[in-house]
């Protein structure tokens, strides 16, 4: 029998790249569920096109490169980015929607870079924003929760919207937004930024059946599913606990500061926290490896960083939410934080 | 009147920024050492002529007027990329077909067979042989370039140019290379 | 400092940073006593086992030698001795693949045990406590015994350290998986370990002493514990088992929060570390005198039936441990030497077991997965959360793929000490580990290639300067020179002594050939001179022209005996050529003789000649009251002239060898070569005389000489002035008789050798020319010249012979 050499360590912690990827997949269901329960199953519907399309994307790139299809498949990071992506946009958007973001993400954010490892951006967050510039109508076009629906909508019609643009009642997507009151309906972070925009004081905006107390409706449930399952991600190693730390707490603390400041005008912390994408942002999108930053101290200013950029966006900016501009632009600004928050390294520049 | 003040206006613009840049290129100017010298440190240093100039120094003199940079085969392509990157031209193969990563060779004299002719210390760009008339000559491996100047000249053919010997400290690593054996 | 103290002695650890926790696997062999091993039937010892220069071989092939005797000897810096495991016969020393991860070969010693096990004399030394510090210190460097953890540091070196020891710590840390050699010592020989701590503190004196153990080894805890109980200077530290505390730097900073500053050793920052088998190896050679010739072995994995630990002879092959403790191996079998994390696999289980070997490990593929293949790195950075020296694996990853060498030495990659604990934990199942290896050899390379580059620059401009200062040396030396100043100096001498010879107006013609010829070898040797771009080329000229001259000489000799007599003249001159080309050759070997030194020779022949040929003519103004003679008094000049020359040639053991300047000479006595038939006669007379004249001389001298060439040259010089008269026969006797005189002062007074070859050529055949112009006055100008030359020519003989 031959002997076999290898080169040290021969042991391993059997931590794998699908596993990872996978494992993050899974922390995404108590978000998943929530969503599917108050924005009813249009999400599936996204999701299941959003897998379909990175794996065809992402398959046909690797063969032009020339590379295995299917090892690249099984890393699951395409996977993990058709997720997201499924997860960030609205549900009953058009089949194309998620077809171009996702194409988008795979061939031209993540594999024209290099593939996997040597993206500058988040695939889903590039691919958000880009859908969210160019068909800004179709990205914002978020359902009330399903209670508030004045056409309540079964998994067949929404089918139909994503597919034909109508259901098979022949509304259209504005149709169903349209409240039991005749009003539009748009997100709780929309909403108070209009109703602020307007004269209108928090309170009142509150006032609108889109909230419930002091949060919006199902929007708190489902970022208190991304929170869940952010937790099980820092308890099981997978991700560090510095961005989703830095980040929310800078958004707290910015949040707190502006309610304190003026508490007319200003929705406090706990809405902040619990509105838009701020949960999936913080534990499932800035803790992108491949785009974060990379040392301890370099991942609490990227955190901190996005937490500050989201509130500065929310208040004073054009859009609603920004958790996809901030981890972009942060992004960007990754190879500088790395540079200036290099660990000392044992032996150099000791205390005396 | 205008175009009197437009002129004016532009050309003492002109004037100003002459002036900024004439000062910073004054103030700023960047002390690097000339392009020779850098180009010669690049240069392996074997002195062995393949250039075709005699020496390395010469070569970095006629790179910087404009020769090629991939004349050098004892510096492999490595140098020619390092060539490349400094001259801000594009890396091209090694003339003549030479290997791209040339094996690092001394010359070893058989001393037996060695007549004491001189002929290779003469050639030997770098003093690396020693030897009297009539005396046997021995290569000085650590001096010794590997430039196998010395190797035509022998007039009994004893000069070989043998590989530089693998230690364990300039041994890189290459499992795959050791031949196993059996378990027996 | 006080502070620090007293929080160690509270039990107070500082854990590094990173570090991870694989799956000991120690309970597989640390159940069971130290076992000791058959004696093997071969034994392999490696001249080096440790970390510095062999010792020397004191053995040869075919000796016997007792268990403990000394194999080598230490020589140089940081050399250790090896000793004879067993007693038996050296049976070869020959190349044996080595236990380093290369298995590059490596000189060893491959001994056959006799089976008796017999010791050498020992010397116990019952209390060392009287030793000085310096016989410690040469029992220890002669024992051989090196660092026995894992680096095979020299342990003489550390125990003489020169710098002030504050803690002096104790490595029984053992983080690596599977290992539990040292575990099982401390609980078996826990005294004697505790002993060699002594020790160490007879030599080094440390303020304190600090036993690092993992809190997986409780019993070793327990022991080590009872052991050192009576000595209030030790403590033993229970550390938090992670891998790798048992680093020496990681282990430093868990127990006394220091840092070794990079680049540094612990004696910087006061602080030395042992492994315990090197202190019970110390205990072992001072206290039983026993050299380092065994050391305990774990020899585990799942392939091997009966693990444990066992004594083992330095020396023994893998192979018996395996076989000994039961092994039945895999597909694709790994054997590691060392443990899983920095253990390197065997190419063969042929390998002699060494100093640093601590383990043995077979696993099998459950327990040890094979690596799978490499994916892309996802940045996700666990490799810098497990990295104890909180370094960027990732970063270095990156540089070490691209080859960045700057930017890895920017990122400290040289403070990395391959514990692998980043690849461990690497989701992508990146070998980082290897990569960092690699680039640390290649950058070590490039730095050594750089420092020679470095080198074989100056020295190529050293060399360069020289040569060129040596070219300068020859041309200042030539310049000095009035001859070979200018061509016109030249044609001035020339023409001046064509006046002074001629009074006729041919005599301008005359001289313009003589000026011309100047000319043409000014120029010959200027064109010599002109520096060279290439010493190479010129060097190579210069054989070139030595191997024509050599083949143009043969040429001549062989043409000269062909040749019918009315080519004697030639035939002469060519033997004349062949005699001075000879000399030359023998006179020197090395190629040094260069134009300008000729030219310096001749130029001062030439200054001296003219100034004997105006002497000549002065004297043969008051002696003679001839018509023609001044030509005749030039002719005896030249005779003179050339003789003189040649004797110096013969005497100098300068080189000369100018083919061309004799081939000069040649033409020039053709020169005056048309005679007329009737004429030989009176030749043949004048030849007879001259002949005479050379015997009669020669019997007076008693000195041997007619050498062939003389002898022709006369015979031919004789012949030159054909046209004679006979009335002129007289005038020719005196002439003779005259210029043998001055040859003879001359040769006197000229003590100094001199080698008159182009000029002295020169001026003669300027002078003979005139001398043609009458006939008979050339024939007594002829006549003079060769009696002067065959004097000239005994004269010389006469000086070699005494020289």
């Amino acid at each position: 029998m031959k002997l076999t050499m290898a080169s040290s360590p021969h042991n391993h912690s059997h931590k794998s790249l699908n596993k990872l990827m996978l494992t993050v997949i899974l922390a995404c269901i108590p978000g998943l569920i929530a969503q599917l329960v108050f924005f009813g199953t249009g999400v599936l519907i996204q999701l299941i096109l959003a897998l379909l399309t990175v794996s065809v994307a992402e398959a046909a790139i690797m063969r032009i490169r020339k590379r295995p299809a299917l090892t690249a498949l099984s890393d699951g990071s395409a996977w993990l980015t058709a997720v997201l992506l499924a997860l960030s946009i609205p549900p009953l958007a058009p089949w194309w929607i998620i077809v171009i973001g996702c194409l988008f993400a795979i061939i031209i954010v993540k594999q024209l870079y290099g593939g996997l490892g040597f993206n500058l951006f988040n695939p889903a967050m590039a691919a958000y924003v880009l859908l969210l510039i160019s068909f800004p109508v179709q990205m914002t076009a978020w359902l009330p929760t399903a209670d508030l629906l004045a056409k309540p909508i079964s998994f067949t019609q929404q089918l139909s919207v994503i597919f034909n643009g109508y259901t098979t009642a022949g509304f259209s997507v504005d149709q169903l937004r349209v409240g039991i009151d005749g009003m539009t309906m748009a997100t709780p972070l929309d909403t108070v930024k209009t109703d602020v925009a307007h004269g209108l004081t928090i309170t009142e905006s509150m006032q609108s059946p889109l909230f419930n107390q002091w949060l919006g409706k199902g929007w708190g449930w489902v970022n208190l599913g991304f929170l869940l399952g952010g937790l099980y991600l820092i308890k099981t190693n997978v991700i560090n606990w510095h961005i989703p730390v830095s980040f929310i707490a800078t958004l707290a603390i910015c949040s707190g500061i502006g309610y304190l400041v003026a508490p007319g005008t200003e929705p406090g912390v706990v809405f902040h926290l619990f509105s838009g994408a701020t949960m999936l942002g913080a534990f499932f999108i800035a803790t992108d490896p491949v785009s974060a930053a990379t040392t301890n101290r370099g991942r609490l200013v990227y955190g901190a960083l996005i937490g500050l950029l989201i509130y500065l966006i929310r208040t004073f900016g054009g859009f609603p939410d920004a958790v996809a501009f901030s981890v972009l632009l942060l992004n960007m600004a990754v190879p500088l934080i790395d540079y200036y928050t290099q660990p000392r390294t044992y032996g150099h520049g000791m205390k005396k | 009147m205008t175009l009197f003040y437009a002129l004016l206006a532009l050309g003492s613009l002109a004037l100003i920024f002459g002036l900024i840049l004439g000062f910073a290129a004054v103030r700023f100017r960047v002390q690097g050492s000339p392009i020779v010298e850098q180009i010669d440190t690049i240069l392996p240093q074997t002195q062995c002529g393949q250039c075709g100039y005699p020496g390395c120094r010469p070569y970095a003199e006629a790179i910087a007027n404009g020769d090629e940079i991939n004349k050098c085969p004892p510096g492999g392509e490595a140098t020619v990329k390092k060539l490349a990157d400094l001259m801000g031209v594009e890396a091209k193969p090694l003339a003549g077909g030479e290997q791209a990563d040339p094996v690092k060779t001394v010359a070893y004299i058989r001393e037996d067979e060695c007549i004491g002719c001189t002929k290779c210390i003469q050639a030997c760009p770098v003093d690396a042989i020693v030897g009297a008339t009539r005396q046997m000559h021995t290569v000085l491996i650590d001096e010794c370039t590997g430039c196998d100047l010395c190797v035509e000249p022998c007039p009994v053919d004893c000069i070989d140019m043998l590989p530089v010997e693998t230690t364990k400290q300039t041994w890189k690593w290459q499992l795959d290379a050791i031949p196993v054996t059996q378990i027996d | 400092m006080e502070k620090l103290i007293q929080q160690i002695k509270q039990g107070k650890v500082w854990p590094f940073p990173g570090g991870i926790h694989p799956p000991g696997q120690k309970a597989l062999s640390n159940t069971q006593a130290i076992s000791r091993l058959p004696l093997p039937d071969k034994l392999i010892v490696p001249l080096k086992q440790h970390i510095g220069a062999n010792g020397q071989l004191i053995v040869e092939k075919g000796q016997s030698v007792l268990k403990g005797q000394a194999l080598t000897k230490p020589v140089a810096n940081w050399s250790v001795p090896v000793h004879a495991p067993t007693s038996g016969v050296i049976a070869d020393i020959c190349q044996m693949p080595s236990a380093h991860p290369s298995a590059l070969p490596e000189l060893s010693i491959i001994i056959t045990p006799d089976g008796q096990d017999t010791w050498c004399e020992l010397n116990p030394i019952a209390d060392p406590s009287n030793l000085t510090h310096q016989e410690l210190i040469d029992i220890i460097h002669n024992s051989g015994i090196a660092g026995m953890g894992g680096a095979g540091f020299p342990t003489y070196i550390k125990a003489d350290s020169r710098k002030p020891i504050e803690f002096f710590i104790v490595n029984a840390v053992e983080c690596e998986p599977y290992i539990t050699a040292d575990d099982v010592l401390m609980r078996e020989h826990a005294d004697q370990i505790v002993k060699g701590i002594e020790l160490m503190q007879q030599l080094l004196s440390p303020t304190l002493t600090i036993i690092g153990i993992e809190d997986n080894k409780p019993e070793a805890i327990a022991s080590m514990k009872h052991a050192a109980q009576h000595n209030a200077k030790i403590i033993v530290q229970t550390v938090p088992t992670v891998y790798p505390s048992g680093g020496e730097k990681q282990l430093i900073q868990l127990l006394t929060d220091k840092e070794v500053p990079s680049g540094g050793i612990p004696a910087d920052i006061g602080v030395l570390v042992q492994n315990v088998g090197t202190l019970f190896a110390i205990e072992q050679a001072v206290t039983q005198g026993k050299p380092l010739i065994e050391r305990v072995i774990t020899v585990t994995g799942n392939t091997i039936h009966n693990a444990g630990n066992v004594w083992a002879l330095l020396g023994t092959e893998i192979k018996h441990l395996l076989d000994c403790q039961g092994f039945s191996p895999v597909p694709q079998q790994r054997v590691l030497m060392g443990g899983p994390m920095m253990g390197f696999t065997l190419p063969t289980v042929r390998i002699g077991v060494v100093k640093t070997t601590n383990c043995i490990l077979a696993p099998d593929h459950n327990e040890l997965a094979e690596p799978g293949p490499e994916q892309a790195c996802i940045r996700c950075s666990a490799c810098a959360d497990a990295c104890p020296a909180s370094l960027l694996p990732q970063q270095l990853q990156w540089f070490a793929k691209s080859k960045e060498y700057d930017k890895l030495k920017e990122y400290n990659l040289f403070d990395c000490i391959e514990c692998g604990a980043c690849a461990y934990v690497c989701p992508s199942e990146i070998p980082l580990v290897q990569y960092y290896r690699v680039a640390k050899v290649e950058i070590k390379e490039q730095q050594a290639e750089q420092v020679k580059a470095e080198r074989a620059k100056e020295r190529f401009e050293l060399r360069k300067e020289r040569l060129e200062r040596e070219q300068e040396a020859r041309q200042n030396r030539h310049k000095r020179k009035p001859a070979a100043k200018s061509a016109d100096e030249k044609q001035k001498v020339a023409d001046a002594l064509a006046r002074v010879k001629k009074s006729d107006d041919k005599a301008d013609s005359k001289s313009a050939v003589a000026a011309a010829i100047a000319r043409a070898k000014a120029k010959k040797q200027t064109g010599e001179l002109e520096p060279d771009n290439s010493e190479v080329a010129q060097e190579r000229a210069a054989r070139k022209e030595q191997a024509r001259a050599y083949k143009a000489q043969k040429e001549a000799e062989k043409n000269s005996t062909t040749q019918e007599t009315g080519d004697k003249k030639s035939a002469v001159a060519a033997a004349i050529a062949r005699a001075k080309a000879k000399k030359a050759a023998q006179a020197n070997n090395s190629d040094t003789a260069d134009a300008p030194v000729d030219d310096k020779k001749a130029a001062v022949a030439a200054a001296i000649a003219r100034a004997k040929a105006k002497k000549a003519a002065q004297a043969d103004n008051s002696e003679t009251a001839d018509a023609p003679v001044d030509d005749k008094k030039a002719a005896v000049a030249a005779a003179i002239a050339r003789a003189k020359a040649k004797k110096a040639a013969k005497q100098t053991d300068t080189a000369q060898s100018d083919e061309l300047t004799t081939d000069d000479e040649s033409s020039q006595v053709q020169e005056p070569s048309p005679q007329t038939a009737d004429d030989k006669k009176k030749a043949a007379v004048a030849a007879a005389i001259a002949r005479a004249k050379a015997k009669k001389s020669a019997k007076e001298t008693e000195t041997a000489q007619s050498d062939e060439v003389t002898t022709d040259d006369e015979s031919s010089q004789a012949q030159e002035p054909a046209p004679q008269t006979a009335d002129d026969k007289k005038k020719a006797a005196v002439a003779a008789a005259i210029a043998r005189a001055k040859a003879k002062k001359a040769a006197k007074e000229t003590e100094t050798p001199q080698s008159v070859e182009v000029i002295t050529d020169d001026e003669s055949s300027q002078v003979q020319e005139p001398s043609s112009q009458t006939a008979d006055d050339k024939k007594k100008a002829a006549v003079a010249a060769a009696i002067a030359r065959a004097k000239a020519k005994k004269r010389q003989q006469e000086g070699s012979d005494k020289s």
